[in-house]
């Protein structure tokens, strides 16, 4: 359905999440904002709205309304895909400056952390990136004594992962946060939630002049490996000493039927692939079982595993950081334990 | 075609590798034992900017820092690599900025530079992490912006292309200066410094690094202008008091937690047979596993 854009309908001071989407997917990570945002939404008893831009943009919105989306605005246009900055910087100025959101939240992705400063540097809002909470709270102005109510709290990571600040935009708006995939869950608000569609003519929020990188080329691959959503996860550091030692690894993870993930030292070092690097800067996974192998425990590593229900730290090094917050440690060689730990699994299970 | 190239770069802590010298009793960090380097993505950046400077002879590259007057140090280290000269942004009141006042800063000391064909800086910094500062200046100086760049391939007739790594896979794009190119970890390192260059440009100093010179060493930098580090100030890069320092920033920080991991009851195990077996039971038994 199109809707004419009314000022009766363009309600102003809603919380507002920018979507990616590519081959006809929305982003996981676009759908784990939406689930927060329509926390965050209710929570000050405001709209969950959505925004896509991009082209064949038919149906999107199947995707988002039941994620408890209240209106999704459509920009629809050949030349809106794939992202380039100023395009897409100028229909969320431009949109912003009319709907005026008090909150807008992005994935912390490639284009986010590209379109999200320019943006937010145009109308002179505050952005926070690559936040690991957001709530609603109250602030007081300790220069000031002003007191404020109902602001986002971003909570985020610094100094290297060492310190935790918890951020706010007393004054500007909208208040703008970047999220990683992965930090916050995803899940369907109501399967049958309908909201409504709003589709914006380009013409008046993009000008030619925006127009100005040029795709030459592209190859974009979504990694077939994922392992944010496994049970079990049996995850190798740079201690696993080589790519043939982390061989024993994925025999098992195959045992247990867990995926197998790494520490950034790991990767950095060739043992395997990016796609399964845990921490700050990689995935983010909260599993029932956490096998550490050879794994330190800087404390970029640990941030992206800490919330794991059980984790077993096997390492020759009795102090190593992680072993302060495992559950079990076995203080030993990776290649005498990890095959050992397959070989009682075997003889003990059915 | 001579270019006139600025890199952006900051001094940070070295916040990489927090070893136990930077562990304070209770956990939390000494930032002031943390040695202050070279930002990592930063260096990429200038590597970039070498190559440009190798494959249009004549050009020049200049370094803009904010930061503490000591921020002179990575000017110098610049320099040894193969950067021509430097600035330092340095002034009280621009101290406690968040990201855009930041960005205002250094976009005016660009402003005040004048002619420059293209703007190079790392991706982010390794203390603030955020990646906001460079796409923000080239908001504010009205250009285009090529972040998560991993390599310039081609310079010429206006335009700059510059190959991007994306998260799933690569994109080659095309740009017209000047324009801000941000530059991420996994571009070319480096090159390291040049030791023809170490000795000429040694006592290359700052104004608020005279003081400490010798008598002679001040003789020999007050004679050669290429010694010479500039050093600005707010009101020379014309700098509205609004919109810098703590009031020129929208984001606040309510407050600061450090990071302490909470320690757990861990069984300890020795690499024997017996005990495995027995965790691996035990895993079965509550279905961890199986």
């Amino acid at each position: 359905m199109h809707y004419e854009l009314k000022e009766t309908i363009m309600d102003k001071n809603n919380l507002i999440v920018y979507c990616e989407f590519e081959d006809g997917k929305v982003a996981d990570v676009s759908l784990e904002l939406l689930t927060k945002g329509r926390q965050l939404a209710s929570k000050l008893g405001v709209k969950l709205e959505a925004i896509v831009i991009g082209d064949n943009l038919d149906k999107v919105e199947e995707q988002l309304f039941p994620y408890g989306v209240d209106r999704v605005y459509k920009v629809s246009d050949k030349r809106l895909y794939p992202y380039t900055t100023n395009p897409h910087a100028a229909v969320l100025i431009n949109l912003f400056k009319e709907i005026e959101p008090q909150i807008c939240l992005m994935g912390a992705t490639c284009i986010g952390r590209d379109l999200g400063p320019r943006v937010s540097s145009c109308l002179h809002s505050g952005l926070t990136a690559d936040c690991t909470s957001l709530e609603i709270g109250d602030h007081k102005d300790v220069k000031t004594g002003k007191e404020y109510t109902d602001l986002l709290y971003q909570i985020r990571p610094a100094f290297g992962g060492n310190i935790v600040a918890t951020i706010v935009n007393p004054e500007c708006r909208p208040q703008m946060a970047t999220v990683r995939e992965g930090v916050m869950k995803k899940e369907v608000f109501d399967a049958a939630h309908k909201g409504e569609v709003v589709d914006l003519d380009p013409s008046k929020y993009v000008s030619d002049e925006d127009f100005v990188v040029e795709i030459i080329d592209r190859h974009i691959e979504k990694s077939k490996i994922n392992i944010k959503n496994s049970p079990i996860i049996v995850a190798g550091g740079y201690g696993v000493g080589s790519k043939e030692n982390f061989d024993l690894l994925y025999d098992l993870a195959n045992t247990l039927g867990a995926e197998v993930g790494a520490s950034r030292a790991a990767v950095d070092a060739g043992f395997t692939e990016h796609a399964r690097q845990i921490g700050q800067t990689g995935v983010t996974v909260r599993p029932k079982l956490y096998i550490a192998c050879g794994i330190s425990g800087q404390i970029q590593h640990i941030a992206g595993m800490q919330d794991s229900s059980i984790i077993i730290s096997i390492n020759n090094d009795p102090n190593a950081p992680i072993n302060t917050i495992a559950d079990y440690v076995i203080t030993g060689n990776v290649e005498d334990v990890v095959p050992k730990l397959i070989k009682y699994y075997k003889k003990n299970s059915k | 075609m001579s270019l006139n190239i600025i890199v952006l770069a900051k001094q940070v802590p070295d916040t990489r590798n927090v070893g136990k010298d930077a562990m304070k009793e209770d956990g939390t960090i000494n930032r002031a034992a943390l040695p202050a380097i070279f930002n990592p993505e930063d260096l990429n950046a200038l590597e970039q900017a070498l190559h440009l400077k190798d494959a249009n002879p004549g050009s020049t590259i200049t370094l803009l820092t904010m930061g503490l007057p000591r921020a002179a140090e990575i000017i110098r280290e610049a320099i040894y690599r193969g950067a021509d000269s430097g600035i330092v942004l340095t002034d009280r009141v621009l101290g406690g900025a968040d990201t855009l006042a930041t960005s205002y800063s250094l976009a005016q000391a660009v402003k005040k530079f004048g002619n420059y064909d293209i703007i190079l800086g790392g991706r982010q910094a390794i203390d603030g992490d955020t990646a906001q500062v460079g796409p923000q200046i080239a908001e504010k100086l009205g250009i285009p912006q090529v972040t998560y760049a991993e390599e310039i391939l081609d310079l010429k007739d206006g335009f700059v292309t510059v190959k991007r790594r994306l998260e799933n896979g690569v994109e080659t794009v095309k740009a017209p200066l000047p324009c801000v190119v941000t530059v991420n970890g996994s571009a070319a390192d480096c090159r390291p410094r040049n030791a023809m260059r170490v000795q000429k440009y040694k006592f290359a100093v700052s104004p608020s690094e005279v003081a400490k010179l010798t008598d002679r060493q001040k003789e020999i930098v007050e004679n050669r202008p290429y010694l010479q580090l500039q050093e600005w100030g707010a009101a020379f890069v014309d700098a509205d008091p609004e919109q810098i320092g703590f009031a020129g920033s929208p984001t606040k920080v309510k407050s600061i937690e450090n990071v302490v991991f909470t320690a757990k009851e861990s069984r300890v195990l020795d690499d024997d047979d017996a005990a495995i077996e027995d965790l691996v039971k035990e895993l079965i038994a509550n279905h961890t596993i199986g």
